[in-house]
């Protein structure tokens, strides 16, 4: 039985090829993000300063004081970067669906349009928020020749009162952040509610309408459904970069406004105080995996409608 | 809403245009209430289209349609009591079976929606599979699941847009069996679109007979059969053999004499259309016969004989080249083999006959489409 031998020999030998597949991305990993990611943790335990050198004391009330000190920054940079993925996709939704089966021949420039925010760096593009909501800026000077100031100041005076403004002006405030947060991650938003919109059969529409189902409610319970891999992907995408994001707090915001992003970057570059930004660090992943678990097991089940 | 209007469903002068294309063009029907209509014709003469506004999933460029005489021609899909059994299923992939079933009766707040779906997943035969996702069943399931879920409604009328189209022949005559058993036992109107002349023959009791957006005719399977009132519904509803032919004399006796292609024949006076002397004399295959025991009688040559078990089919060419078809039961009646010259005989009334000036193709090549 030649060929049951020869079989029997291909069989045994073990298959690397999948292995080697997953090699470089698994080095990767490990190079770019265990091995920091432990000595972020360590970092976090050790006691000492840059001058005379740190070592690992397993300080846990590095912690305590972090958290202490330290909760209001990230409570709020929870609530700013909720707030903005709520916004995506308000904004999200209805743009993803029209691009997927509204726009006919336009669709491809569409979609780059939705990328084209990339092209120009981050920074800039946060900065140019501060022209358009500035005391001398754009939304002003076009509400001032449209003689609509007052709307502007009706605005200010409710966004101070709702706690996210000064009362007195649209920059420097809660609400700038939030607005710089929304616009920067939108296309993360976008995307991932396109690939899942895009491939949505539209026939089930019409099943849920033949069946009693009024566009809200085949909405409501057909479409939005369907819809919740692409809501849970965006969501995702937006709200945990948002959370640790600080640039649009840095120019957009006040000291008001301080998320835990600039907290982490002033006690590393600033204040050099490494165990304590790397503690903090360390919360912020917690919390993010901790919520982000809770709410992916909640879409899982439906719950979420 | 219309909700509790039952009765015939008529359209009245219905017609579809999309763009400058018309794809149902002034369609009149009334369907009875409780019967299985048929809607028959080839792909894209306009079946989908004239369901789907029936439905409410498109509206009619003109014309109205009626159940019972309420007229529901503006009515949305979401109200009217009207359930439709789609094409590709279009069950909801992300409930279970029993959801799916009971998403009509829920959307109506009908309390006692549990007990009602799992009575229609029941009547489908499918009572063990309330909790599964419809991906986890068989084509066949799922469009028994459709079925059940459009049915659970007891909607004024139920359409069914060729449903059993993508099953196996086996599976389709099974169904086909169900489903005019489901019909009966619940006594709703159902109308059926297909473009399977032998299921819409086994299955309706009435059908209109749909070619390029109007209804050429619309009876009864037999009537429509025997007495097809155009050559698209003589070649569309099973084999015809077409015979060129001239009215040659005037009727005595319920009898009519005529020629085709210079041999006399007789034919019933009371199938001959008004006034027309070019006519073409259509004889069913079966009502052949080898030998001359008919009437009429007609000498050709066998040119191929295939045995299908019950019958043999014979080509039979005749002196003017035309090969006309003859089906003879295997009963220990007259047989024949190839090169033979027969005589092929009807009685008179056992054909039909129809104005020359129609196209003796319609319909022909497509009646397997
Ligand atoms: N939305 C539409 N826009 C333009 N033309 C359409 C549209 N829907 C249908 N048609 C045209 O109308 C005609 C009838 O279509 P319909 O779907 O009713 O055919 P059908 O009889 O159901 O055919 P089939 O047996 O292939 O399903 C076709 O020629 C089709 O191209
Ligand atoms: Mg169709």
């Amino acid at each position: 039985m030649p060929d049951g031998v020869a079989a029997a020999t291909v069989r045994k030998r073990p298959n690397w090829v999948p292995y080697a597949l997953l090699a470089p991305g698994l080095l990767w990993l490990v190079v770019f993000f265990v091995l920091p990611t432990l000595s972020l943790a360590s970092q976090s335990l050790q006691t000492g300063d840059v001058y005379n050198g740190y070592s690992l004391t397993w300080h846990v009330q590095t912690y305590v004081d972090a958290l202490s000190t330290y909760w209001p920054q990230l409570l709020r940079s929870l609530m700013y970067a909720g707030l903005a993925t709520l916004l995506t996709l308000l904004l999200g939704y209805p743009l993803a669906w029209f691009v997927a089966h509204r726009s006919g021949r336009w669709k491809n420039v569409l979609l780059v349009l939705v990328i084209a925010p990339f092209y120009t760096s981050f920074l800039i593009r946060t900065l140019a928020w501060q022209t358009i909501l500035g005391d001398q800026g754009l939304l002003t000077s076009l509400l001032d020749r449209l003689h609509l100031t007052w709307a502007l100041h009706g605005f200010e005076s409710f966004l101070g009162a709702v706690g996210l403004g000064s009362g007195s002006q649209l920059l420097y405030s809660p609400f700038a952040v939030i607005c710089g947060l929304t616009y920067n991650f939108l296309p993360f938003m976008v995307l991932p509610l396109y690939a899942n919109i895009e491939r949505l059969d539209l026939r089930l529409t019409e099943a849920a309408s033949d069946l009693y189902a009024s566009p809200v409610q085949a909405f409501r319970r057909v479409i939005w459904p369907l819809s919740l891999p692409g809501v849970v992907g965006g969501t995702l995408l937006t709200f945990i970069p948002a959370t640790g994001d600080y640039i649009n707090s840095v120019l957009l915001g006040s000291a008001k406004t301080t998320m835990i992003g600039q907290v982490i970057d002033a006690q590393f570059l600033r204040v050099l105080d490494y165990p304590l930004a790397a503690a903090l660090s360390f919360i912020l992943m917690v919390v993010i995996i901790v919520l982000v678990m809770s709410y992916v097991r909640r879409a899982g089940t439906e719950e979420l409608l | 809403m219309a909700d509790h209007a039952t009765g015939d469903l008529r359209l009245s002068r219905i017609t579809k245009r999309f763009d400058r294309f018309v794809a149902v063009d002034d369609v009149s029907l009334t369907v009875p209430e409780g019967s299985f209509f048929a809607l028959l014709g080839p792909s894209g003469c306009g079946k989908t289209t004239t369901l789907r506004m029936i439905a409410g999933l498109d509206r009619p460029s003109a014309g109205s349609i009626d159940i019972g005489g309420t007229d529901i021609t503006d009515l949305k899909p979401y109200q009217r009591h009207v359930n439709t059994v789609f094409q590709s299923y279009a069950l909801f992939p992300h409930l279970d079976i029993l959801d799916n079933v009971a998403f009509g009766l829920r959307q109506r707040g009908d309390k006692d929606w549990k007990a009602k779906s799992q009575e229609a997943l029941a009547l489908v035969q499918l009572p063990d599979v309330a909790r599964k996702r419809p991906t986890q069943l068989s084509g066949g399931m799922q469009q028994r699941v459709a079925l059940a879920r459009a049915l659970v409604n007891r909607p004024a009328v139920l359409l069914l847009d060729e449903p059993l189209g993508a099953l196996d022949l086996k599976l389709r005559r099974q169904m086909q069996i169900e489903l005019k058993r489901i019909q009966s036992d619940v006594g709703l109107t159902f109308v059926h679109v297909t473009h399977d002349q032998e299921e819409a023959m086994t299955m309706a009791d009435t059908i209109a007979v749909m070619n390029a957006g109007k209804v050429e005719q619309r009876g009864d399977p037999a009537t429509l059969y025997e007495h097809p009132a155009s050559t698209f519904v003589a070649n569309f509803l099973g084999q015809s053999n077409l015979l060129e032919a001239r009215i040659t004399g005037s009727a005595s006796g319920g009898r009519m004499p005529a020629q085709t292609h210079g041999h006399d024949v007789v034919v019933a006076a009371d199938r001959v259309p008004d006034g027309i002397n070019d006519v073409w004399i259509g004889v069913r295959p079966e009502k052949l016969r080898l030998g001359d025991s008919g009437t009429n009688q007609l000498k050709g040559v066998v040119t191929d004989a295939s045995f299908t078990g019950v019958s043999t089919q014979y080509l039979v060419r005749m002196p003017w080249g035309f090969e006309v078809m003859v089906v003879q039961q295997n009963d220990g009646s007259a047989r024949a083999t190839v090169e033979e010259t027969v005589t092929v005989s009807w009685d008179p009334g056992q054909e039909f006959i129809l104005d020359q000036r129609q196209d003796e193709t319609a319909g022909a090549e497509i009646d397997d489409a």
